[in-house]
């Protein structure tokens, strides 16, 4: 079978400035952030980024490398409000595709299953309708004659997801308590890449966990990234938690400054031994 | 036991909140904010034992953390459209049809405040019930009209249709002063209760529209002496409750 492993350089030379990808995880949780620091580093630019967002929205943003949003919301979680998606918004940066959770995830589904849209009770009667004037409605053709919203897929050239184990053909493992939909996003790519915290033999997957922690499978993947502590600074549970410490430094610090120290070395090992060092400082 | 102590603030709003979920049945309490998560373990240990609830990630678990079940997100919005579930929702903005808004303040297309964004509030209030609980109550929050529709209220719902209207339900907006709901012909907020020690005056001085005040306005009911006893020793022992809300 293929060996799909490859790096986060490699990841990133596949894509294409203007592209549409979808990330996974949910707030601050989970996020394949060493691929988001692999597209800083990178001349990408131009990208539509769909994700239930954290800080991989806020610095995609912020570095200038995303033109369009497609989210229900953008937080921290420890921190509510992500403040470069915040400082975007506020400046007219960046456009945003605002949705509702749910509507989210019907066109997660209505791109996994090939269809063009599903119908969904959520979106009509707030205002989601109105900032979104290309979405539309849709009637049962049933008895019932109910109108709903038409949620159009989340099709995605290409999703990044972020997974506690995987071996080298695809095949992903979550170990924390919630899959998200991050096989949701590898099924409704064109492409998908899913980095993880430990590359293992495929039979090491199921011998301490049981099959359905296998969230994600090797038919929807393109290749496969070992990138230890890659979700950081978001959780990856039960490996590590959020590091809080970090996360307040990355809202309170100034971007340039932010950028400067922890995002211009040539690699994730630089970002990695940077934030190292930054906790060696606090102590 | 009680000796005739003097009841919080907090605590009526615990107390108010956990009325919300009063026979409510077999369902999800989801509070989003420390006084109405405290209401909801309230509600459970007291008058509706059946709810349940989440340990604020994937697992539905009982009062002393057993686990019982697994609601990852993906579940968790089945149940919401599948309207065995009652939230209560923040609000950074709300007006009196009870539109709700947590997006942005001033035009969405530039905001001046960029806030979370719509979250689940648009599915939430055409699925299931919906509350809303707001700790400090002020015309700067309830406001003639909010800047984005998340939350969808009684008059915005009624325009959508059918759809909208059939499984829409505001049963109650808690705040620090009192209680409210739309049991008006309009579906117009009114204020259902004063928490003991607010006066419509006051409450009418912090809202930025035309309430509906009922002749007698009754005051939100005492806790029990059972009630005191478990806020303040069970559940909320180091008084976080009132750093939410001050008396």
């Amino acid at each position: 079978m293929t060996d799909k492993t490859m790096t986060p350089e490699q990841v990133v030379a596949r894509l294409r400035s203007g592209m549409t990808l979808g990330i996974g995880g949910w707030g601050s949780r989970r996020k394949p952030m060493a691929l988001v620091r692999a597209i800083l580093r990178s001349g990408l630019t131009d990208l539509t980024v769909i994700s239930y967002g954290g800080p991989d929205v806020g610095l995609l943003v912020a570095a200038g490398k995303a033109r369009k949003v497609v989210a229900a919301f953008t937080t921290l979680d420890s921190i509510p409000l992500e403040p470069h998606f915040r400082t975007a918004r506020q400046s007219g940066a960046v456009e945003l595709m605002e949705i509702d959770e749910a509507m989210f995830m019907w066109g997660l589904h209505a791109a996994v299953n090939r269809l063009p849209f599903l119908p969904v009770r959520a979106g009509i009667g707030s205002d989601v309708m109105r900032v979104n004037p290309a979405l539309k409605t849709v009637t049962s053709p049933y008895e019932d004659g109910e109108r709903f919203a038409a949620m159009p897929a989340l099709r995605m050239d290409a999703a990044l997801v972020h997974m506690n184990r995987a071996d080298r053909v695809g095949n992903g493992q979550y170990l924390g308590p919630d899959p998200y939909f991050d096989d949701l996003f590898c099924e409704a790519a064109d492409t998908a890449y899913v980095s993880c915290e430990q590359l293992v033999e495929t039979a090491e997957l199921t011998k301490t966990a049981a099959p359905q922690t296998l969230l994600v499978k090797r038919h929807s993947v393109t290749g496969v990234i070992e990138t230890p502590n890659g979700a950081h600074f978001t959780s990856c549970a039960p490996d590590y938690d959020r590091d809080e410490a970090f996360q307040k430094a990355y809202a309170t610090t100034p971007w340039p400054e932010f950028a400067e120290r922890f995002l211009s070395g040539v690699d994730e090992k630089a970002y990695q031994s940077a934030v190292q060092t930054w906790h060696e400082e606090q102590k | 036991m009680t000796t005739a102590t003097t009841v919080s603030r907090a605590e009526y709003c615990v107390i108010a909140c956990a009325d919300a979920w009063r026979d409510n049945g077999e369902v999800l309490a989801s509070p989003m904010g420390t006084i109405p998560a405290f209401g909801a373990r309230l509600a459970k240990r007291t008058f509706s034992p059946d709810l349940l609830l989440t340990d604020g990630e994937a697992t539905l678990v009982g009062l002393d953390g057993t686990p019982e079940g697994w609601l990852p997100y993906r579940q968790h919005l089945t149940m919401v459209t599948g309207g065995k579930r009652h939230v209560m929702m923040g609000a950074s903005q709300i007006d009196r049809f009870g539109n709700q808004n947590i997006s942005c303040i001033g035009d969405w297309s530039k905001p001046s405040r960029q806030l979370l964004g719509v979250r689940g509030a648009p599915v939430n209030t055409l699925n299931n019930p919906t509350s809303y609980w707001v700790p400090k109550h002020s015309a700067r929050v309830f406001v003639e009209k909010v800047d984005m529709i998340c939350g969808v209220g009684y008059d915005s719902a009624a325009a959508a249709g059918p759809s909208a209207t059939r499984y829409h339900r505001i049963p109650r907006v808690v705040s620090n002063l009192g209680v409210f709901d739309f049991s008006t012909p309009g579906h117009s907020m009114r204020i259902a209760s004063l928490h003991p020690g607010a006066t419509v005056e006051e409450v009418r001085d912090c809202t930025g529209f035309a309430l509906v005040i009922p002749d007698d306005v009754p005051y939100t009911r005492e806790p029990t002496a059972e009630e005191l006893r478990l806020i303040r020793e069970v559940i909320d022992p180091r008084g976080v409750r009132d750093r939410e809300v001050r008396s």
